[in-house]
């Protein structure tokens, strides 16, 4: 790696950083910005009871003094606070038990949108204009433009509702088959569609010319020198995709009953249980922000040639 | 007579008046074509992008049109009357009448027909898919001018003044820009459903509703970082472009180098990114309905119907697949037709 190379990295690191410490502190001045204290909602509390729990959870000192202890609480010690409706728990573990199911839908949606959708667009690219070509480019330009809760809710009713295939609740792990379909359809389409384009791209290079020339087999050239280098448009794909794949979730998670941090967060966001929407965002937020850095750097590690600007 | 090849001497021949042979050469055969005539025949050659732009306008003039003739309303709850609550509208299926519908039409009396029914209340499903549409395409439609007005101006001043403005509005960008923003626009629309509420009550934006405005003020905040990129980036490189250049040193004035060269050259750009914002609010709007925080009810959009449908599935299918069928519908053709455009507009992008 070259210093530039690093210098880049370093300058990307700081930016993340600022952006995390943005969305702490977007999140905390919104959340505190809303009228009424938390505790509004629910039946009118005595004075000494309302005093009492603005103590607890230390709503009564000034706001100045909360942001700091929060920031400081958040980024040392991952401590986020209790929840405001769920009593007794604390707002990481309601996140890390949902971490655990989310996860797991996630890592297997996003893998399965890599393979498929590399070999989709690799088939794609060598039949082009090809029926087969054809057939995939449409599938893929209607799975892009059709809104994932829309997809997951079509889905539900084909699979779960009318031919009774998988339960329709999300907590099992056959459950778990739909909303791994679901959030992997929009990726897989996109991965496709790059795939497609790159590879075309670099089939007519002329290093596969050569190749060809020198008698390479059609399947060495695909495997040895053009998947490769087509892959490199897919790698900058990888944080976006994340991203869909984490905000999808939370209406996916919501359709299919699946137990994890984006139904908790719905939730909480109907229930105004602020420390768990507090919580959940900056969790996921950061979360995305880092994939974003990985993608990138990546990317410029992958291809050298890359202008690191 | 010969003449040595680095003589100064004129040639009497180039200057005789030209034969009408030769005035021949300079008749326009057709008028000359403009960036813009190109430009539609191109689109017009792109069948997807044609057959797409007819869905959109036939979407639009429907959503304008058809509430003004249709004798139901969206939040008109048929089976309620004088004489109180008449459950049969409620849940009717496509084509099937309430009880006092059947007996007038039992009588011969013809009654406009419910077509995709009713929904639990007893209202015309198709008028508040209608409704629906309507809300959908105002919202992409607004969100998509307000991000283009504000990306315009940050954008073009950042160009313009460069260094330090430049660097500044530059590093705030790049934090928006990588902020989660789907994230963002639920933590938003979440809390400023709370803050408006009180703020625009008895007001003519309460009209509009809380959440109508606060998805425009997140479009706001958050969406027009992308368009000001854009626009910096275009204003940047066509000042350093070689025919500006030989414009200024044939002595263009600097208006006439804006008028003549940067905003036409500009102007597609904007217009293509925006075309395609819209099917991305569009899609925002429906996804934050589908999570409760889109219009408030009873104004429907496609995202809260299908949203409110999921509950209903099993019974009611098809009040899921009609919204779902219509966001798809516009989300796909605005897409298509936005890919057409930038395809004939910008032939440089293609790739």
């Amino acid at each position: 790696m070259s210093s530039k190379t690093l210098l880049y990295i370093g300058k990307r690191l700081i930016l993340c950083m600022l952006t995390i410490w943005v969305v702490i502190t977007v999140t905390f001045f919104v959340m505190h910005a809303v009228p009424g204290d938390p505790f509004t909602s629910e039946k009118a509390l005595p004075e000494a009871a309302k005093a009492r729990l603005e103590e607890k959870f230390g709503l009564d000192r000034p706001l100045h003094e909360q942001y700091l202890n929060y920031l400081k609480d958040v980024t040392t010690k991952f401590d986020f606070g209790p929840s405001l409706k769920k009593d007794g728990m604390m707002v990481q573990d309601i996140i890390l038990n949902g971490l655990k199911t989310s996860a797991k839908l996630g890592v297997i949606a996003a893998a399965i949108a890599v393979v498929v959708g590399v070999v989709l667009g690799s088939v794609a690219a060598l039949r082009r204009n090809k029926f087969i070509d054809r057939a995939i480019m449409v599938i893929t330009t209607a799975f892009v433009s059709i809104p994932s809760f829309i997809m997951g809710t079509l889905l539900l009713y084909i699979f779960a509702v009318s031919f009774n295939l998988v339960p329709a609740n999300g907590a099992s792990a056959q459950g778990l088959i739909l909303p791994v379909i679901t959030l992997s359809l929009s990726p897989m389409a996109h991965i496709t569609r790059l795939t497609r384009s790159s590879m075309l791209d670099v089939l007519g290079q002329d290093y596969i010319r050569t190749a060809k020339a020198k008698g390479v087999s059609g399947v060495k050239i695909i495997f040895g020198h053009a998947l490769k280098n087509s892959l490199i448009p897919v790698i900058t794909y990888l944080g976006p995709m994340l991203a869909y794949i984490v905000t999808g979730s939370l209406v996916i998670e919501q359709i299919f009953a699946v137990p994890g941090i984006g139904r908790s967060f719905v939730s909480s966001i109907t229930n105004r249980d602020y420390t768990l929407i507090m919580g959940t965002t900056i969790v996921l937020a950061t979360f995305i922000v880092v994939m974003n850095l990985i993608g990138d750097i990546m990317y410029k590690v992958v291809d050298p040639r890359i202008n690191l600007e | 007579m010969k003449k040595n090849i680095f003589s100064m001497q004129l040639d009497v021949d180039s200057f005789l008046p030209a034969t009408d042979k030769e005035k021949e050469y300079m008749v326009q055969m057709r008028p000359a074509s403009t960036f813009f005539k190109d430009g539609v025949k191109r689109l017009l050659k792109n069948k997807v992008a044609t057959v797409s732009f007819f869905i959109i306008v036939f979407i639009v003039l429907a959503s304008i049109f058809l509430p003004m003739v249709w004798p139901y309303g969206y939040d008109q709850q048929l089976g309620n009357s004088l004489y109180g609550v008449d459950a049969s509208f409620n849940n009717l299926a496509p084509f099937e009448y309430g009880e006092t519908e059947q007996a007038l039409r039992d009588e011969g009396e013809f009654v406009f027909p419910h077509l995709f029914g009713t929904d639990s209340h007893g209202r015309d499903y198709f008028i508040r898919i209608v409704y629906g549409t309507r809300i959908s395409l105002i919202v992409g439609f607004f969100a998509s001018i307000i991000v283009l007005a504000i990306g315009m101006l940050v954008g073009a001043v950042a160009g313009y003044c460069g260094g330090k403005v430049d660097l500044v509005i530059m590093r705030i960008v790049d934090i928006i820009y990588s902020l989660p923003d789907m994230l963002m626009v639920i933590l938003l629309a979440a809390v400023m459903k709370q803050i408006l509420g009180p703020i625009i009550s008895g007001t003519i934006l309460a009209d509009l509703g809380s959440n109508m405005i606060s998805l425009f003020i997140v479009f706001a905040l958050l969406y027009w970082v992308s368009m000001s990129r854009l626009i910096r980036g275009q204003i940047l490189s066509l000042r350093e472009q070689e025919y500006v250049l030989s414009a200024q040193a044939s002595g263009a004035k600097s208006t006439w180098i804006i008028r003549k060269h940067l905003i036409p050259n500009c102007i597609s750009v904007i217009i293509i990114s925006t075309a395609l914002q819209i099917p991305s609010a569009i899609f925002t709007e429906s996804y934050l309905s589908f999570l409760g925080l889109g219009v408030n009810a009873p104004m429907p959009s496609l995202g809260s119907l299908a949203s409110d449908a999921l509950n209903g599935i099993s019974t009611y299918p098809h009040r899921l697949f009609i919204p779902a069928l219509v966001i798809s519908l516009i989300v796909l053709s605005l897409n298509l037709f936005g890919d057409g455009l930038r395809d004939a507009f910008d032939p440089k992008l293609n790739n």
